[in-house]
């Protein structure tokens, strides 16, 4: 056990050098969710030497949906379930930190749930993580921590943050383990967040964090990955709505209408936008000689358009709602990498200005399945420029 | 770190004389109290002290008095030992959830229940009681004193209401054992409960008051313990600790000292009312049990004060924990009429029989400089404070 900890504390030493800028107060705030990769930055920075509350944040009840419209009686899902928190506090009462937890189930649904069924139901594709992440987790969880007098938050998320003297700016980079990038999650960040934050698994490999968790001494060290999208269970989001409106008493919005070829001939019928991601093949319900892509959803006159793979490339996409992270504008056209989804390859594009609210991204090369509602996060080599949303 | 506990309404430390008095019972006196061997009569005659003890606390006579695991088994006992399918049950909105859920969980099974509202003190009017009445009306549950304000129920006026309509009666007493003098045959009900870990005694041990010659359907089935009202062995070291810290109340209670506990709550209650701004009493205007202020810190995050100052080594609580231990908004304070973030903004201290004045001292040091904090963190103080 004795050597267990040295080992634990050799492995985090060498990491403080890189936080040594931001390590300035002492107390640091854990956000764990009761995983493997929070649970060990809570030890790492426990075994630092530092003092380390942990918080655990209460986003949703999975068991409010029960028994709703074709939801089981007894809902297994990831988020906030109570094994979960067990696991969180069971490692907290191991490496001896004080453990909380806080509820903000009433934030996450007005701003995460709600805009998530929302999306679907105008036709976009949206990303619950990233709106959890800039209203949630990056958010309230520091606001919790000051006022307890933790002046930083720790998570587990795969990314580095470092300090650019010469920008005078806070800088998100992709991790050192490139196949567990969550960078595209955290683009919302501000440099008022980015600087108060620390991402102590950045210069980590997956295997390197179980292994030390394991060395730690804790249970969850093999415990798997969670992939899904944490309050809806089994991944079925089309489930999830039908029975979140049934919970509010609202009734799902007829969005039936046509399925339109590109060139505009209706070949069928389709049962309502949310069922249809941009991309999509399978489910169409129409039989043809070539294989069919959904390409576009019009949510205004409740159209999904279809056709072949060579219609599904674009040049171009534009985004609102921008965050930029390494400069503090972009006044002139810029050269980066564009990540279009969590599991895309960042394509070489050019970026600029299109008025005030919206930048244009022009790809090198036409992209597959530009999606509405996803994010468009752009790359300098590692160090994350900004993102937006795909409108 | 000092720690200062100020959270006595949750649970209390057993008193220094409760536990030499439970000692024994673990191992030199082990016997089980229905063996008919030298062992058993020892641990017997242990238990029917402790009964005898508890029933002077209650002024009851000590076959009354039942002996169970603790509150929630006493309320649960005299709720589904009295009331079947078709029969009707008067409760009200700021009860514990001990009985909030036995009833609504009766109501699945084919029973009718009313559930009362309260006044913003937090009093039940017994008018209401009088006209929530039915023909079929079986069991009337209010509690003495509510958890979360100290707000003391008028009971002896439900007491009477239910006896003109001959109505059973019974009174969640577990926040006012100790705290004020009970009078089972003044307040006039059938059944009262209290725990034993609320008064100093360990947790798990409790009692339920039957009034004599009221039946009673037991809750467990198996040997006849307890006059077949509560089968399973006697928890003894526990009864005997039940039995001690009711003795112990008793005596403290002759010597005056609940205005001494008052005294040092008010001194708290006031001493914070003078040093920050915008603070409300919940439950102001109505009597309390001494050792006990709610207080609402508006525009704070009642979590966030807690963590606060738990991590300065005070603890106090706010609303009730769910079963992850987040935080809910108090049912009690929202029956009050409190809008949710008055609720949980709120902060209940709750002082014990080991409270001193240097706890009381401690607190008023933390409190203020806590609570300014989170309000200069606070969005919506920033933009009251902006507006006047």
């Amino acid at each position: 056990m004795l050597n267990a900890s040295a080992d634990c504390r050799m492995t985090a030493e060498t990491k403080l050098e890189a936080r040594s800028k931001k390590l300035t107060t002492n107390t640091i705030a854990v956000a764990m969710s009761g995983g493997v990769d929070s649970s060990t930055v809570a030890a790492m920075l426990r075994a630092e030497g530092h003092n380390v509350v942990g918080l655990t944040m209460q986003l949703w009840n999975q068991r409010r949906l029960a028994g709703h419209e074709g939801m089981p009686e007894s809902v297994q899902g990831r988020c906030c379930s109570l094994d979960d928190v067990y696991d969180a506090r069971r490692v907290a009462q191991q490496i001896g930190i004080p453990y909380y937890v806080v509820n903000h189930e009433e934030r996450f649904e007005r701003d995460v749930v709600r805009p998530f069924v929302e999306e679907y139901l105008s036709g976009r594709t949206p990303i619950p993580c990233s709106l959890c992440n800039n209203h949630l987790k990056f958010d309230q969880l520091l606001i919790v921590a000051q006022q307890i007098g933790a002046d930083r938050v720790a998570t587990g998320h795969y990314a580095r943050v470092t300090y650019d003297d010469a920008r005078a700016r806070w800088l998100l980079k992709r991790p050192a383990d490139h196949s567990k990038d969550q960078t595209y999650f955290l683009f919302g960040l501000t440099q008022d967040q980015l600087s108060r934050t620390l991402f102590p698994l950045g210069d980590m490999t997956k295997p390197q964090v179980r292994e030390l968790a394991a060395k730690c001494g804790l249970a969850i060290a093999e415990k798997p990955d969670s992939q899904e999208i944490c309050f809806v269970p089994g991944g079925d989001y089309k489930r999830f709505i039908d029975a979140y409106l049934a919970e509010q008493g609202e009734s799902l919005p007829d969005t039936a209408g046509d399925l339109v070829t590109t060139s505009g001939e209706v070949i069928g019928e389709h049962n309502g936008i949310h069922n249809f991601t941009v991309g999509q093949r399978k489910g169409l319900g129409v039989a043809t000689g070539s294989p069919l892509y959904v390409i576009q959803i019009s949510g205004a006159n409740k159209q999904v358009i279809v056709g072949g793979d060579e219609n599904l490339y674009s040049r171009t996409l534009r985004t609102k709602r921008v965050n930029l992270i390494s400069v503090a504008d972009l006044s002139e056209p810029m050269r980066v990498a564009v990540k279009i989804r969590h599991r895309h390859e960042p394509a070489p594009a050019l970026i600029e200005r299109a008025g005030d609210e919206e930048i244009l991204v022009t790809f090198d090369e036409p992209q597959r399945a530009v999606t509405p509602g996803q994010a468009a996060v752009f790359y300098d080599s590692d160090v994350v420029v900004g993102g937006g949303w795909i409108v | 770190m000092h720690r200062v506990y100020l959270d006595n309404n949750a649970t209390t430390p057993v008193l220094p004389e409760v536990f030499q008095a439970m000692r024994p019972y673990f191992d030199e006196r082990f016997g089980n109290a229905s063996s008919i061997h030298h062992h058993g009569q020892e641990t017997r005659a242990a238990v029917e002290d402790a009964r005898e003890s508890v029933a002077k606390l209650l002024c009851c006579a000590a076959s009354a008095i039942v002996f169970t695991s603790g509150g929630t088994e006493s309320d649960n006992l005299a709720i589904a030992g009295w009331v079947t399918a078709g029969d009707h049950v008067i409760t009200s909105s700021i009860e514990h959830h001990a009985v909030l859920h036995a009833c609504k969980h009766l109501e699945k099974t084919g029973c009718e229940v009313t559930i009362l509202p309260v006044d913003g003190r937090g009093l039940i009017d017994p008018g209401d009681v009088r006209r929530a009445l039915r023909r079929n009306t079986k069991l009337i549950s209010v509690m003495m004193a509510n958890n979360e304000t100290g707000v003391l129920q008028p009971v002896e006026e439900i007491g009477k209401i239910a006896a003109e309509a001959n109505v059973l009666f019974h009174t969640d007493a577990v926040q006012a054992a100790a705290k004020v003098p009970i009078d089972a045959r003044q307040i006039g009900c059938h059944a009262l409960s209290i725990s034993g870990h609320k008064i100093h005694a360990p947790q798990g041990v409790g009692a339920l008051f039957v009034k004599k010659g009221t039946r009673i359907q037991p809750l467990f089935h198996g040997g006849r313990h307890e006059r077949q009202r509560r089968a399973g062995t006697e928890n003894v070291p526990g009864i005997v600790g039940l039995g001690k810290a009711a003795q112990f109340a008793k005596e403290s209670r002759d010597r005056g000292d609940e205005k001494r506990m008052s005294a040092m709550r008010d001194r708290l209650e006031q001493g914070i009312l003078a040093h920050v701004e915008d603070v409300t009493v919940n439950g102001q205007g109505a009597a309390r049990v001494p050792n006990t202020t709610n207080l609402r810190f508006n525009h704070i995050e009642g979590e966030s004060l807690v963590i606060a100052l738990d991590l300065k080594g005070l603890a106090v609580s706010t609303g009730a924990a769910c079963s992850s231990g987040a935080i809910e908004p108090s049912h009690v304070l929202i029956a009050m009429g409190l809008r949710p973030d008055q609720a949980r903004a709120s902060i209940r201290f709750s002082l014990g029989k080991q409270t001193t004045d240097a706890d009381i001292d401690v607190a008023l040091s933390l409190v203020p400089e806590s609570v300014a904090r989170l309000r200069e963190l606070s969005p919506t103080y920033k933009k009251q404070a902006v507006g006047t």
